[in-house]
């Protein structure tokens, strides 16, 4: 069976390339059979690939494909590493990816580019299998910027609108950014541990004594973290997300909800011997997280488009699962990734459903008592919005507490960010929710041709509903009576050996108890307050609004940070690229290395041009100075 | 030898006919294509196949770094005529509304 592992993410590349060069010929069915297929098949391998890495003794497998870059000291092999991290990383890929996929068939049932689309989003599963299953580094970063790629291809896949290849142009510089920051990782990896095959590095790592002040593994998780800043959407480089919105919904799901915005948290799990070395990063780390979880919520409270609400939602989360990470809870983090991939996914394809049935209008404001019409929608999307605001017994309410309890270990102050953020996520949460489904319907027209979408669209709601109830399976936080499996289950990948890190517990269940109960009885309290606030309508919130007008407009404009760009950021860099233009270009080659030559010769020629008089006695005058001279010359 | 290994240690010659292939590729696409941008892939087609051809004999004579280094050089260079010639593309379809190259003749008269 070991023998067939490399087609699961080969699969859906021949899935891309089929539908790329002929999906446009063979028709819509074919396109769906194959891009639809191809993914599915590729998750019955992972699931068989999944169950026979926990069969081995060390749970892992490594396949090696033979030797890819082979120069002086760098040796890259071709291979794939599957263990309990990218394990699981691989079946969210597949399984959600397979899910959103077959939810798309009826999303996209009437667009024109449908064969693109599949295109597009087979290619995005191969990179994003590439990035979690390969071998080395640099295997790892082919699939990081493959994932950059499908990310650009897809939010500008309305590239005849105004804003969507703006958006996706974005998105793609903005990460160019981070991507800088990885390659500089990788080579003082390179420099500090001569290889680049992650096996080697962490097996190094696990025999090195944490790192005292700032050295050069500190360098190096610091810049591979700006790389995670950007894919991730963290401070300061999380400007393209929001924008990433101008994609289709199933791609939002996919891609910058459940998948490829959580690679940056993958790349830090993957590293995690490496990171726990650098003290200086993992606080870097935890308060960049927390921040952006409190900066990115408080934006959400405001909002009205209701994917962007989804998108600041995403950020914040992110910042929840680096804070995780930052307390040395890669266990924790890993499993907010986990948990996040399915009820963030629901959320995106519940919004989709909504956006659909409501003839592709996004404004919260304009929609209202969806309940009636939508009740598949509505259920899954109560199931998902419970679990993101971390209702006691959710999957979402297990992996942020974790997270939060963590936190207080590590710094009391980042506890308290991370659940005045919790507290801001159910607030906009039951706000989105009620403006959505209760109430009135302020749209009277959109709402008498809303409708309940068809099956192949609320099947993947369910299934996405049932996995956000069962995940919490895997990680119920031991203080609770549970027995956290998945950290159990993820420390061989994370530690390696490495024994002089603690991971266990440092507190006790008493304080756990005390924590949780604090932070949830304020999240549910702000959901309260989120439900009356906007039940019956806007006119309680539009007060507000009137009472904090310098608030309220700040957060609608998101504490104008996109201007601050524009003016202190882009307008210098244009700025100097003029002085570039006509200082350079104009005067320097135009002027000096081109024309000043030119009208050197002229003038020299036009001097010249004054001995030819054509007049004989002229240059008979010139022969006999010149003769007049050589005699002077030769005889003096 | 099997496999990925066959591909990758069966011998020079399978490289150099993939170097000639890219390189002729790249040579017809330049003469017979009239749009400057496909001209333009077919250049990068050319200088690739050299790439390769390099990297395969640098491999055959032992594998050292020069030819990496070497090749590292040629991949920058080309991506900065890559930046200049596309930005001529552009300036050219600005001010002719075309890219086709035949039509960019003006200088003859």
């Amino acid at each position: 069976m070991n023998n067939y592992f490399w087609l699961i993410p080969i699969l859906p590349l021949l899935g891309a390339v089929f539908n790329g060069l002929l999906g446009k010929r063979t028709g819509k069915s074919a396109v769906t059979f194959v891009g639809l297929g191809v993914v599915f098949v590729s998750l019955l391998l992972a699931i068989s690939a999944f169950f026979a890495m926990k069969g081995m003794p060390d749970h892992r497998i490594v396949l090696n494909y033979g030797e890819w870059m082979a120069t002086g000291s760098l040796q890259v092999p071709f291979g794939m590493v599957i263990d309990p991290l990218s394990g699981t990383m691989m079946l969210i890929v597949t399984g959600i990816g397979f899910l959103i996929h077959l939810y798309s068939v009826g999303y996209m049932r009437e667009d024109e580019g449908y064969a693109r689309f599949f295109s597009y989003m087979n290619l995005f599963v191969f990179f994003m299998l590439t990035l979690v299953l390969g071998s080395s580094l640099v295997l790892m970063f082919v699939g990081w910027e493959g994932v950059g790629l499908c990310s650009y291809l897809l939010i500008g896949y309305y590239f005849e609108t105004d804003f969507a290849p703006d958006a996706g142009l974005k998105a793609f510089l903005t990460n160019r950014v981070g991507d800088v920051g990885v390659s500089i990782g990788m080579m003082v990896l390179f420099a500090a541990f001569g290889t680049l095959t992650i096996a080697d590095i962490l097996t190094q790592a696990g025999h090195l004594a944490p790192e005292v002040g700032f050295g050069v593994l500190t360098f190096a998780t610091l810049m591979l973290f700006v790389g995670a800043t950007g894919k991730s959407a963290q401070l300061p480089l999380y400007l393209w997300l929001p924008d990433a919105m101008a994609g289709p919904t199933p791609v939002s799901a996919l891609i910058h909800a459940a998948t490829m915005v959580t690679s940056g948290i993958y790349m830090i799990c993957r590293l995690a011997p490496v990171f726990t070395l650098t003290p200086i990063t993992m606080d870097v780390v935890a308060w960049v997280g927390a921040g952006t979880a409190l900066f990115a919520a408080t934006i959400g409270l405001v909002q009205r488009d209701i994917k962007k609400v989804l998108a600041y939602s995403t950020i914040s989360q992110l910042g929840y699962m680096f804070l995780g990470l930052g307390a040395s809870g890669f266990a924790a983090g890993f499993f907010h990734v986990f948990t996040h991939a399915w009820f963030k996914a629901l959320l995106f394809l519940g919004a989709g459903s909504v956006i659909l049935a409501m003839h592709h209008e996004q404004d919260l404001f304009k929609m209202g008592g969806l309940k009636a019409k939508m009740p598949i929608t509505f259920w899954t999307m109560l199931i998902a919005t419970l679990a993101i605001i971390g209702f006691p017994g959710t999957s979402g309410f297990a992996s942020k507490d974790e997270i939060l309890y963590l936190a207080y270990l590590k710094s009391p102050a980042l506890w308290a960010i991370g659940v005045l953020a919790a507290c801001c996520t159910a607030f906009y949460m039951l706000r989105l929710f009620t403006l959505t489904f209760l109430g009135k319907a302020r749209d009277p027209h959109a709402y008498d041709h809303a409708h309940e979408s068809p099956t192949n669209m609320t099947l993947p709601l369910a299934l996405l509903a049932l996995g956000t109830v069962l995940a919490v399976w895997l990680g119920w936080p031991k203080a609770f009576g549970g027995d956290f499996t998945i950290e159990a289950w993820l420390t061989p990948a994370t530690t390696y050996g490495q024994l002089h890190v603690a991971h266990g517990e440092h507190g006790s269940h008493p304080l756990a108890w005390v924590l949780a109960s604090i932070s949830t009885l304020l999240g549910l309290g702000f959901a309260a307050f989120g439900y009356f606030s906007y039940k019956d309508g806007l006119a309680v919130s539009e007060a507000r609004a009137a009472k904090f007008p310098f608030l309220h407009q700040l957060l609608l404009n998101k504490y104008y940070v996109d201007e601050g760009v524009e003016l202190y950021l882009l307008r210098p860099i244009r700025w100097f690229g003029n002085v570039l233009w006509k200082l350079f270009d104009v005067i320097l080659i135009d002027g000096v290395g081109v024309n000043l030559p030119g009208a050197l010769a002229r003038v020299f020629g036009d001097f010249t041009a004054l001995f030819q008089t054509g007049r004989v006695r002229n240059y008979a005058l010139s022969m006999a100075l010149g003769g007049a001279i050589l005699l002077y010359v030769f005889l003096k | 030898m099997t496999g990925m290994d066959a591909i990758l240690y069966g011998g020079l010659q399978g490289y150099l006919v993939v170097a000639l292939l890219l390189f002729s590729i790249g040579l017809a696409t330049v003469l017979l294509r009239r749009t400057l941008l496909l001209q333009f892939m077919g250049v990068e087609l050319m200088l690739n196949a050299a790439n390769v051809a390099l990297l395969a004999f640098a491999r055959f004579r032992g594998g050292d770094a020069q030819a990496t280094v070497f090749y590292l050089f040629i991949i920058a260079v080309a991506a900065c005529e890559a930046a200049i010639g596309l930005a001529l593309v552009i300036g050219l379809y600005r001010h002719r509304d075309t890219t086709d190259s035949d039509r960019a003749s003006s200088l003859k008269q």
